[in-house]
């Protein structure tokens, strides 16, 4: 921790404002303000597309300490972290700590920096994560005493359009072909297709691959809101006809419900920690699963022929949908993990099974 | 959902040793209280009288007996329970569920043990079964290989791989192991271990791995959950036991955290564990790799660390899921909106510290290692890693004020610390960041991971710039810094050079306060009416506000289990509590150890998980503005807190403190007994060597001296002449101006005695009066107390009585105090007094079923009660209370009783009469009977001749007789027979070392000619092959005539199997 910080000012909608002190980059940022309370995964976290156009607190308050390790691409080009870049608007942490570990090729501050995100550290992170469960998810800004910036409300925009990419890419491993349609997809995703030895074809959000020779179809994670990403809504209704293999994740599980005609709607302050138990309606086994969202699937908007498959044992909402006549499916968690726990890895293994 | 059972049989743990100490009566309560919810008959088979477990309020029935096959299998054939918990007792209690499951026990009385199954357990107790489960699970493990030639040695290594680890058996301890890097040299490395002992262990190197645990639960339906993960901040090689813990892991990736937790869920649904589960994990730091170690198939130390630090009530939930409860089914009793299905998600950190009590042990090895020899734990709750150790620090009570700023601590050979470590590793770590050692170097030296010392470092530097620069603690950013990084006000004050007065008062100027945060389990995710609190300077909003004032007491616990201190506090303390509950009271508990009852979340109404130091008592104090506060159930530590309390202005419930005061001060004291007349030995104060051998020299010898002021490591001696009485002063390095000493005369031959009583502003309203087995020369904790009284003259009674009357009189004792004696023929004097509760008083109170903690409780409130007082004539039974020595884990420590505590944990027992209680707290406390040879070594001429009677009765009872020289001598001379034995130092055969080794001997009595020996002599040696051989041990004349006495009177197959109930009966 540098000797003399510089001071930096969080300020939320409803008017509080707490002094921290800056790391990373020196400079403003306004977003959603959202908490995780994974006690691991920071950088996994920080680079997972969902999280953009949001300030994301930690809750556990020494962040950082076994460094950040430096980007090698793999075969596939795909790198360490979850996507090319740290997607949050900025970090606020109690302790930006000091790092040791064989991996580790930065600190954490001098990743942020060099990716020009703010940090703000020294914040009672357990007070902002009360507030934000008692008010709900707010607005914030990051900014030095004696600047300004705007609020900025990420849910207005089509977040996805910003994250997705922007032509079709090929990644070859295996016989089957699955469609990765990349609404902002964490690289682990794909590392879990590649990794079973399916072929990947990745789609941006709102690319029409009806046309194109696949097996099945994967729909992946995503930021904000989902009633935002029709395109992909109108993509899938026509992909369903085809009566192939679906599994959507996070985001794409919620397009996958628009698309079979449930709803969604907005959760008070999300779920985003590594967790949340959700409990398997056919067995009653229960999951530990990583999440990372703040909208949810309305079960009673579900058509007939569509039940609920996972549902989330702290507060009843749902985890998961599966169609009761086509092999359509998706859930809520992230079955990828990276961040968090891996007990639902076997899904992906059913999935391809059904291709 | 379970199935319906009627009553279960769970087994305790016994009495407190090391490596099994206080978490078993934790775990055990739980399981207790999950039973009850459930509406299903307890019977709970624990000698530990001192624990809350074996309370009148929580198991339906209590069978005060040893934790062994034949006892557990009567008890079943009495009770008839349906079901059986072998998970919450630690080892004793599953190796003993092991071995009845083996002799077909369960089968025959149709009992079906809960939870994890049998075969389970077997599974991960036997080191063939558990490797090849392992592999089937594909799980790596640590390869251990036992060889015995040079041949197997090498097919060993090579199977294993290079380096390799040679482990000679412990029984050689102190020769230590040896690292071979190639197979150059193995040969000449396994030819040396081979020469010391006939198998050799060729291990996995490991040395410098992380070490990580895992706290696993799983469900009869496969949900598996892992509760909490830890990190050992010292690296394989030394037992997680011994090592600081920090909870949660502080350096793995999330990669590794989450590849280990997959690890142990796998391992743990392949061996089919239902409950709870340990797994031990060494992580390679350079590539990640990793290796099994461990696997615990119970409740562990472990696991009532996790269950404090994540306050998720891990026994509880076993207990449950033992009972065939799922874990989505379960309540998260915490949050109570939640579920116990989940992982908690922390927002702090928590920090174990172990605490060593090696200056109680003469000649003991206190290098730390791979075997366990810690007798206690705290656990510090903070927002970063240097809040929460120094907290920590502070809360093992060893008179350190934080990490640095110490004073007593001197290395000569820094490096040599830093790699050999003994239990002042962390301050040795501190000095070399002091000293400026580079991170690196330190690293190298003792392979503790740079992230913990960057930390060490951190605090070091801030010490450093506030001895620099004593004027910053004026700026307000800058002592805030200092509070928020765990420094108190008195070692800020050292570095500062100012006053702890000073450093408060800028505190207070500047509106620096601690604020109250919540273990909530889930990160404030969910509101939680939790009422498990913690201080952190590292925060804004305090979660919870103030009780009213005046409406709540607070009750300080014990902190840290310590050699003299331990659950017979945490007993008084919970006792105190629940009685405020029944008076109207909120309640708050503070105390620090995660061992302990007192420490769960229900038991009282707001528990702070915080140091029992005087500034942080006071803050808790100033905020919640209690009714008042008490300080004499939790033992020494917070009597001590006594006056400085009261100077403060809290209202201190009870006896009040200059009073306490009065009775803790040997002058004062002493001149109050004189003026009541009541006798004493003759002491003096002093501080020269001149003056303590002009003493000595008109008292005449022995003398006892005993240094005054100082909190731990007390160490008392006898001196027996000059010489020792200089070599002890001198060695110690006491008598100087600060340190004064106590020297009294010490009466030879007498009796001890003692008396626990509660009493209302000076009139006794209860009282127990009891002897000890052994003589004076013993320590009270170290004694065999007998209750009531079986050979102590009415008159000695009348006259202890009668002086306890007038000492609580000149006190105005308001609560619980106790008084030690000594009796000789008609002569009673006063040698000790303490105005608090006493480490009898759950064994007095349970015998004469009459709870002193809950009348001393309602006393102090002001709402005393009649009770009618037994009278020794009333009680038809004998309580027996023994003391459990833990020698066989302290390489090198003289197995010796002295007036230094030295014994880890009890037991008690009832019986129709002394020989039947007596001979039951024996076998509780681990001595094999019947015996049927005795190796003696008795002593003096007058010892031999006062013994004599006792020989002649083992004769009789045609037990076979050893001896070493001089007994032999004087035995023939008496016309007894005996082989003898030649003295270890000789070195000739047959030897008593030999014979001890072979177990060709049953009991060994070696009675030591002094009363302290640091020098290897052959009486030391024999003692310490007794216990490193695990050979009963006898080194009391006393013990061992009334032993001898009972196995002539009493046959073992008499011990009646009756519970508590049953002779609380025969009370009227």
């Amino acid at each position: 921790m540098a000797e003399t910080p510089q001071k930096i000012l969080l300020e939320l909608e409803d008017g509080l404002i707490l002094e921290g002190a800056s790391f990373g980059a020196l400079r403003p940022a306004a977003g959603e303000l959202v908490f995780n309370t994974g006690m691991v995964g920071y950088q996994e976290s920080l680079t997972d597309p969902s999280y953009r156009g949001q300030i994301l607190v930690f809750t556990y308050p020494l962040i950082g300490n076994y460094g950040v390790p430096a980007e090698k691409l793999d075969q596939f080009g795909l790198g360490v972290f979850e996507s090319d870049h740290i997607q949050v608007s900025a970090v606020v942490v109690s302790e930006s700590s000091d790092y040791s570990h064989q991996s580790a090729a930065f600190s954490l501050n001098d990743w942020l920096a060099r990716h020009h995100i703010p940090g703000v550290s020294g914040i009672d992170t357990r007070l902002l994560t009360k507030r934000l469960r008692e008010q709900g998810t707010m607005l914030a800004r990051v900014y030095t005493p004696g600047t300004a910036v705007d609020f900025y409300d990420p849910n207005k925009e089509n977040l996805v359009a910003q994250v997705s990419i922007a032509a079709p890419q090929l990644l070859e491993s295996g016989a089957k072909t699955v469609v990765l349609v990349d609404c902002g997809a964490k690289q682990s995703i794909i590392k879990s297709l590649l990794a079973r030895g399916v072929t990947v074809l990745r789609v941006p959000w709102n690319y029409d691959f009806s046309d194109e020779n696949f097996d099945g179809i994967i729909i992946s994670n995503g930021p904000g809101d989902p009633s935002m990403v029709e395109a992909t809504v109108s993509v899938l209704n026509r992909a369903m006809e085809k009566r192939k293999p679906i599994f959507g994740i996070c985001l794409g599980h919620q397009l996958l419900a628009l698309a079979a005609g449930a709803k969604t709607y907005k959760l008070k302050f999300g779920h985003r920690s590594q967790n949340q138990p959700a409990l398997r309606q056919e067995d009653s086994r229960c999951y530990m699963t990583s999440q990372n969202h703040g909208f949810a699937v309305d079960v009673r908007t579900l058509p007939q022929d569509w039940k609920p498959w996972f549902t989330n044992i702290n507060d009843g909402t749902n985890e998961g949908i599966r169609s009761s006549r086509f092999p359509f499916m998706s859930v809520q968690f992230h079955p990828e993990a990276v961040p968090g726990p891996v007990d639902t890895n076997f899904l992906f293994d059913h999935f391809i099974e059904l291709l | 959902m379970p199935r319906p059972i009627a009553k279960v049989i769970i087994l305790g743990s016994s009495a407190l040793k090391i490596g099994e100490a206080g978490e078993f009566d934790y775990s055990g309560s739980q399981a207790i209280k999950a039973l009850r919810d459930e509406g299903i008959r307890t019977v709970l088979v624990n000698p530990n009288i001192a624990t809350i477990q074996t309370s009148e309020y929580l198991a339906d029935e209590i069978y005060f007996l040893p934790v062994t096959p034949s006892y557990i299998e009567q008890i079943i054939a009495k009770e008839k329970p349906g079901g059986i918990l072998l998970g919450f007792g630690g080892q004793t209690a599953l190796n003993c569920g092991l071995e009845l499951e083996r002799l077909g026990v369960f089968a025959k009385h149709n009992v079906s043990v809960l939870g994890t199954p049998v075969e389970a357990i077997r599974n991960t107790e036997d080191r063939q079964l558990f490797a090849e489960n392992l592999q089937q699970a594909g799980a790596k493990y640590a390869r251990s290989i036992a060889v015995s030639s040079l041949s197997e040695a090498a097919a060993a290594a090579k199977e294993i791989g290079f380096p390799v680890m040679l482990r000679v058996g412990f029984a050689l301890g102190g020769l230590g192991s040896s690292v071979c890097w190639d197979e150059n040299s193995l040969e000449s490395l396994a030819r040396k271990a081979l020469a010391h002992s006939p198998q050799v262990l060729i291990e996995e190197y490991l040395a410098g791995w992380k070490e990580v645990e895992y706290e696993v639960v799983r469900d009869s339906a496969d949900n598996c959950v892992t509760v909490c993960n830890m990190e050992n901040v010292d690296p394989m090689g030394i037992h997680t036991g011994e090592s600081i813990v920090v909870a949660p892991s502080q350096t793995l990736t999330d990669r590794e955290y989450h590849q280990l937790r997959e690890v142990s869920i796998r391992v743990v649904r392949h061996f089919g564990i239902v409950g709870e589960c340990n797994v031990q994990f060494a992580l390679n730091p350079k590539t990640s790799d990793y290796r099994i170690i461990e696997i615990n198939a119970r409740l562990s130390r472990s696991s009532a660390l996790a269950s404090k630090a994540t306050g998720y009530p891990l026994a509880y939930i076993a207990a449950k899921l033992a009972l065939g409860y799922t874990l989505p089914e379960l309540d998260n009793p915490v949050t109570k909106v939640t579920k116990a299905c989940f992982e908690p998600a922390l927002d702090y950190l928590v920090v174990k510290i172990p605490r060593w009590d090696f200056d109680k042990f003469q000649g003991v090895e206190k290098k730390i290692g791979s075997v366990m020899k810690s007798v206690g734990e705290i656990m510090a709750i903070g927002r970063n890693f240097e809040e929460a150790l120094q907290k920590g620090l502070r809360m093992l009570e060893i008179g350190v004020s934080g990490l640095v700023g110490n004073s007593q601590f001197k290395f000569e050979d820094l490096p040599a610390e830093l790699r050999d470590p003994t239990h002042r590793r962390i301050f040795a770590v501190a000095e070399a960041m002091l000293q400026g050692m580079p991170v690196e170097e330190a690293a190298s030296l003792t392979n503790i991971d740079k992230w913990f010392l960057y930390k060490v470092q951190h605090i070091a530097q801030l010490f450093h710039d506030t001895q620099n620069n004593p004027q910053s603690i004026q700026s307000p950013d800058f002592l805030r810094r200092l509070k928020r990084y765990g420094f108190s006000d008195a070692q800020i004050a050292a570095a500062a050079k100012t006053t702890e007065t000073q450093v408060r008062e800028a505190r207070l100027t500047h509106r620096i306060a601690p604020c109250v945060k919540q273990i909530d389990t889930l990160a404030a995710e969910y509101p939680a009416q939790t009422n498990y609190l913690y201080l952190s300077y590292d925060a804004a909003e305090n979660d919870v506000s103030p009780e009213e004032p005046g409406r709540c007491v607070i009750v300080l616990g014990s902190g840290a289990y310590r050699i003299g201190s331990s659950v017979e506090f945490d007993w008084c303390g919970v006792n105190a509590i629940r009685t405020l509950t029944q008076l109207g009271f909120r309640t708050i508990m503070i105390n620090c150890n995660p061992e302990t009852v007192s420490t769960d979340y229900n038991e009282c109404d707001k528990l702070y998980f915080e140091e029992l130091t005087f500034e942080t008592v006071r803050e808790i104090y100033e905020r919640e503005q209690p009714r008042g506060i008490i300080l004499s159930m939790g033992g020494q530590i917070p009597n001590n807190l006594a006056l400085r309390c009261a100077e403060a202005g809290m209202k201190i419930l009870g006896t009040a403190a200059e009073d306490i005061d009065r009775a803790e001060d040997r002058h004062k004291f002493s001149s109050m007994l004189e003026s009541l007349g009541v006798d004493q030995p003759e002491w003096k104060e002093l501080t020269s060597l001149a003056e303590a051998k002009a003493f000595a020299a008109s008292a005449g010898y022995p003398v006892i001296v005993r240094p005054s002021y100082v909190l731990s490591g007390a160490a008392m001696r006898v001196a027996l002449n000059d010489s020792e009485l200089e070599q002890f002063l001198t060695q110690a390095a006491m008598v100087n101006e600060n340190h004064t000493v106590v020297i009294s005369k010490f009466i030879e031959n007498a009796r001890e005695i003692e008396m626990d009583a509660v009493a209302h502003h000076g009139q006794i309203l209860v009282s127990a009066i009891f002897e000890h087995v052994e003589n004076v020369g013993v320590h009270s904790g170290d004694a065999t107390l007998v209750l009531p009284p079986q050979r102590t003259f009415l008159e000695t009674m009348r006259r202890v009585r009668t002086i306890g009357e007038e000492v609580a009189r000149a006190l105005s004792i308001n609560g619980p105090f106790n008084v030690q004696f000594i009796a000789k023929h008609s002569e009673v004097k006063v040698i000790e007094c303490n105005l608090r509760a006493s480490r009898s008083l759950p064994f007095v109170s349970k015998v004469l079923d009459c709870n002193f903690a809950d009348l001393a409780t309602r006393v102090m409130l002001g709402h005393p009660y009649k009770v009618k007082e037994r009278s020794p004539f009333d009680i038809d039974y004998v309580g027996v209370k023994a003391p459990q020595f833990s020698f066989t884990r302290l390489a090198g420590a003289d197995p010796n009783l002295g007036v230094e505590m030295a014994s880890t944990g009890e037991v008690a027992c009832l019986g129709d009469d002394f020989e039947e209680a007596f001979l039951k707290a024996l076998l509780c406390v681990g001595y094999r009977l019947p015996i049927r040879s005795v190796l003696l070594s008795t002593g003096n001429l007058a010892q031999k001749v006062h013994f004599l009677p006792a020989c002649q009765a083992l004769e009789q009872m045609g037990i076979e007789l050893y001896s070493t020289g001089g007994t032999r001598d004087f035995l023939t001379q008496n016309g007894i027979q005996s082989r003898l034995l030649h003295w270890p130092l000789d070195e000739r055969s047959p030897n008593a070392i030999e014979y001890i080794r072979e177990k060709r001997i049953d009991l060994v009595i070696n009675i030591p000619k002094s009363f302290h020996q640091h020098e290897i002599t052959n009486g030391y040696l024999i003692r310490r092959a007794a216990a490193d051989y695990s050979v009963n041990l006898i080194t009391n004349l006393q013990l061992a005539a009334r032993l001898i006495e009972s196995l002539q009177r009493k046959s073992l197959s008499c011990l009646q199997i009756k519970s508590w109930n049953e002779y609380r009966k025969r009370l009227n």
